[in-house]
This record gives C-alpha cells, sequence and structure tokens, in this order.
C-alpha cells in the first residue's frame, strides 16, 4: 500500500493527521541515520521561489541532490514572467508539466493552494507570506523528536513575536496533536492570536499566558525561542519591552536536563552567544535537520514506500 | 376593512421574505438578482407584525435553489424562501447555514492570492456562540462574517 503522503500537495500543517505527522519524523531520522542516494533518482524537481530565502531554498535544493534528484527553477520572482504579469496559475501549469514535484515560496498568503488546483504534480509549500511554512515545522517536530524521544505531552514554552511568527502558529497545532502544553511568552502587542487560543480551548489543551522567561524555564522540555522584530514597535515601547524576552546563559540554572532551545533562525540578539555553549542550545542542529526532514517529505512524497 | 396587496401575487419564481431591514439591497446585489433579467419586485421597510419593519424581494421566473437559500442565511437567517408555481408554494426552504461559500465576497486579506488569479473566493463557513467566522480557502485567514460581509 502507497503510504498516505505519496503524490499529496504539501500545503499547510492543519492538513496533516498525527500519524502522517509521524511518519515525516520517523522517516527524517531513519535518512539521517542511513542517507539514501537513490530515493530521488531521475525526479526533477522544480525549485520555485518568488521570493528570495536562503536557508529554506538551499535546504530543500541539497535534499533534492542528497537523494539523487536533480533541481531546476529560480531563487527571486523577479525574473520570471510573473514580472511580466503572468498569473501563479499560469506559471505553475507550464513549471509542473517539466517537473516532477514543484517546491515553492510566493510572497502572498494562499499561494501555495492555488498552485495545487493547477499543478499536474504535487506541490510543496516552502512559506506563502505570512501564511504556512509547513516544512520548518516538520523539522521543528522532528528535532523536538530527536531531542526528547518522543512528542507526546510535552512541556513547550514559545517566546517573542507570538503574533505574526507563522512558524510558532503551525508548530502549536502540530504538538496540539500529541497533547503537548504550553506557555506563551509575549509582550501584549504581539500576543498569540485569538484563534490559534481559541482552537486549543476547542481541543480542551492547557496553555498558559506567562509574563517573563525565568519563571518558565524550570518547568519546561522545550523552548522555542523567536526574533521581536524592532521595526514593530515605536522607540518608546521597544525600550520598555528590550531585554524582557533575551535568554542569557545565567538564566538556564534552573533548567531541567533535558530541554533544549530551538529558533527558526536567523537569531539577532534574543539568544545571547554566551548560550550557545551551553548544552541546552539546539539550535544550529535543528537547522541542519531541516535538510533531513525535507529530504524525508519529498522521498514520501515521490515514492510509493520508503 | 380595506385590503390592499402592495406588489403584485407572484406567478411562478421566488419570495424572500422576512429580510432585516436594511439588507434587502445587500442581498439583490451580492446574488445579481437584477442581473438576471427577469422582473424583480424589492419591497424596502414594509412593516411586520414580528420584526417591526422587513425588506422582501420577488424574483420572477427564478426558483433559488437550496444551496443559494443557505447562502442568504449569513445576511438573513430568519429570512423565509418560499418557491412559487401557478401562484402556490411548492417549496419553503429551511435556512442552513452553509459548510461553505463560494464566489460570493471578496477575501478581505488584501494580500491574499485569491484576489489577482482565475479562481473564485472560497470560505469555509463555522458558526460560533456569537458569531459566524469564514476561513478563506487560500490565505486560511479567519474572519468575523460581518467583516466578510462588508468587504464587497
Amino acid at each position: 500500500m502507497a503510504n498516505p503522503l505519496y503524490r499529496k500537495n504539501i500545503i499547510s500543517i492543519p492538513d496533516f493527521s498525527r500519524e502522517e505527522l509521524e511518519l515525516v519524523v520517523e522517516t527524517a531520522a531513519r535518512l539521517k541515520a542511513e542517507p539514501s542516494k537513490n530515493l530521488l533518482k531521475d525526479k526533477l524537481i522544480a525549485s520555485c521561489f518568488f521570493e528570495p530565502s536562503t536557508r529554506t531554498r538551499l535546504s530543500f535544493e541539497t535534499a533534492v541532490q542528497r537523494l539523487g534528484g536533480r533541481v531546476i527553477g529560480f531563487a527571486d520572482g523577479g525574473n520570471t514572467s510573473a514580472r511580466k504579469g503572468e498569473t501563479l496559475a499560469d506559471s505553475i501549469k507550464i513549471i509542473s508539466s517539466y517537473s516532477d514535484a514543484v517546491v515553492m515560496r510566493h510572497p502572498r498568503e494562499g499561494a501555495a493552494r492555488l498552485a495545487s488546483e493547477f499543478s499536474a504534480v504535487p506541490v510543496i509549500n516552502g512559506g506563502d507570506g505570512a501564511n504556512q511554512h509547513p516544512t520548518q515545522t516538520l523539522l521543528d517536530l522532528f528535532t523536538i523528536k530527536e531531542t526528547q524521544g518522543t512528542l507526546q505531552e510535552l512541556a513547550v514554552a514559545f517566546v517573542g513575536d507570538l503574533k505574526y511568527g507563522r512558524t510558532v502558529h503551525s508548530l502549536t497545532q502540530a504538538l496540539s496533536l500529541f497533547n503537548c502544553r504550553f506557555y506563551f511568552v509575549a509582550p501584549e502587542v504581539l500576543a498569540m492570536p485569538d484563534y490559534i487560543c481559541e482552537e486549543l480551548d476547542e481541543k480542551g489543551i492547557s496553555y498558559t499566558l506567562a509574563a517573563s522567561l525565568e519563571e518558565v524555564i524550570p518547568e519546561i522540555d522545550v523552548l522555542y525561542m523567536t526574533r521581536v522584530q524592532r521595526e514593530r514597535f515605536d522607540e518608546a515601547e521597544f525600550k520598555k519591552i528590550q531585554g524582557k524576552f533575551v535568554l542569557h546563559a545565567e538564566m538556564l540554572r534552573h533548567a531541567r536536563e533535558n530541554m533544549k532551545i530551538l529558533h527558526p533562525l536567523p537569531r539577532v540578539d534574543e539568544i545571547d552567544t554566551d548560550v550557545d555553549a551551553t548544552p541546552h542550545a539546539y539550535y544550529f542542529e535543528q537547522a541542519e535537520n531541516g535538510v533531513y526532514a525535507r529530504e524525508a517529505l519529498l522521498a514520501l512524497v515521490l515514492n510509493e514506500t520508503v | 376593512m380595506q385590503y390592499t396587496r402592495t406588489v403584485e401575487a407572484l406567478k411562478e419564481g421566488t419570495v424572500i421574505d422576512h429580510i432585516p431591514a436594511g439588507q434587502g439591497l445587500k442581498i439583490l446585489r451580492l446574488f445579481r438578482l437584477a442581473e438576471t433579467g427577469e422582473r424583480v419586485t424589492v419591497g424596502l421597510n414594509l412593516s411586520s407584525r414580528h420584526m417591526g419593519s422587513k425588506d422582501l424581494i420577488k424574483v420572477e421566473n427564478i426558483a433559488l435553489t437550496e444551496d443559494q437559500a443557505n447562502e442568504l442565511a449569513l445576511f438573513a437567517p430568519k429570512a423565509t424562501v418560499n418557491v412559487i408555481e401557478n401562484f402556490e408554494v411548492v417549496k419553503k426552504h429551511q435556512l442552513e447555514l452553509p459548510d461553505a461559500i463560494q464566489g460570493i465576497f471578496a477575501c478581505p486579506n488584501s494580500n491574499c492570492i485569491s484576489h489577482n488569479e482565475p479562481v473564485q473566493s472560497f470560505f469555509y463557513v463555522k458558526a460560533h456562540v456569537n458569531d459566524t467566522k469564514m476561513k478563506c480557502k487560500y490565505c486560511e485567514k479567519v474572519f468575523s462574517k460581518d467583516i466578510v460581509v462588508e468587504v464587497r
């Protein structure tokens, strides 16, 4: 029987069942332990970045090449016929006729869902505006499983910009399938949006809105840090919150031994570099895991069995 | 007591009655009833025993389908939709909120891809306690019904 993700579009985390998330995580672990060179042999992947991205694009293209596939594509929509006014629907019809799968990033929300309606081959969303970035969530889940041995019933804190951070929203939705409990630590203007809290309420999942980073550190297994962007505040407001959501090594004294710190990167100053040397820092490994998670996803979408 | 009809009786078509006063023209516009070429009679601010005042729309020769009637439920959950044949009511639609609504409202999110591409808008509809929420299939943003309905 074909795996449940075979020939599926990968658009948004709420489309995934718990079993499908687990399948990606397990496959990523397997490909990390035992690299495979042939899973994408003779496959041509279109890598369509209508908006520039460094890590996501390079890690997708690395994943394709490590599995023996080949890549066509572009790294910036400015050089494509989109600039001449072609609709995305038309662009995708053509590109999908050349390739076995389309990986895409686009500045508008909903672009990947729309593309999947016009594509002859599976579409994998590498980020659509402020909406979804499912492969980031898959690599986050893989990293959490790798460090904690389970995804079940963990205590996870999200810190920083919880309002605009799409990675935070999708990861919360995904972990809510595994009975995790959440702590949200954010300035009031960047608090978790109501719709996410309502979803958690509907599912009966408990979460705590915490005022400071220090009070949650002893309680948690995973600390997920995000960047608070200066441009979201006026100068006076920023001064008030500056420093409140910054992690230093000495704040980790009461952390559990198994506690790991993740960050979707790039970081600016919300994690002091003195944290890098602590056994809790895991964000660089997390970035590396992006390649394995994307390998797993591509392998599952393009092979009946992996 | 003298009795006069405000509008003449309908032989074939649909009567949408008990529309909250003020919503009639909006319904006319969104459902493009005036563009059908058929005779449409609209009554605004008619007196109503239960509602105080109400709007009413009669469309000749067009029978609203169940799906179309349900789309009306977003504006006028208590409206009655009666399909008429040969001066008789042959169907009374019970309005129920639809699960999804397509092509009627534009997405309020200006950065949503649905605005510039050859697709119809599409919202999933979900009733909450005090509000109806609509989620755009494309950008996945969730809006209160009133916001979506006001945009267009």
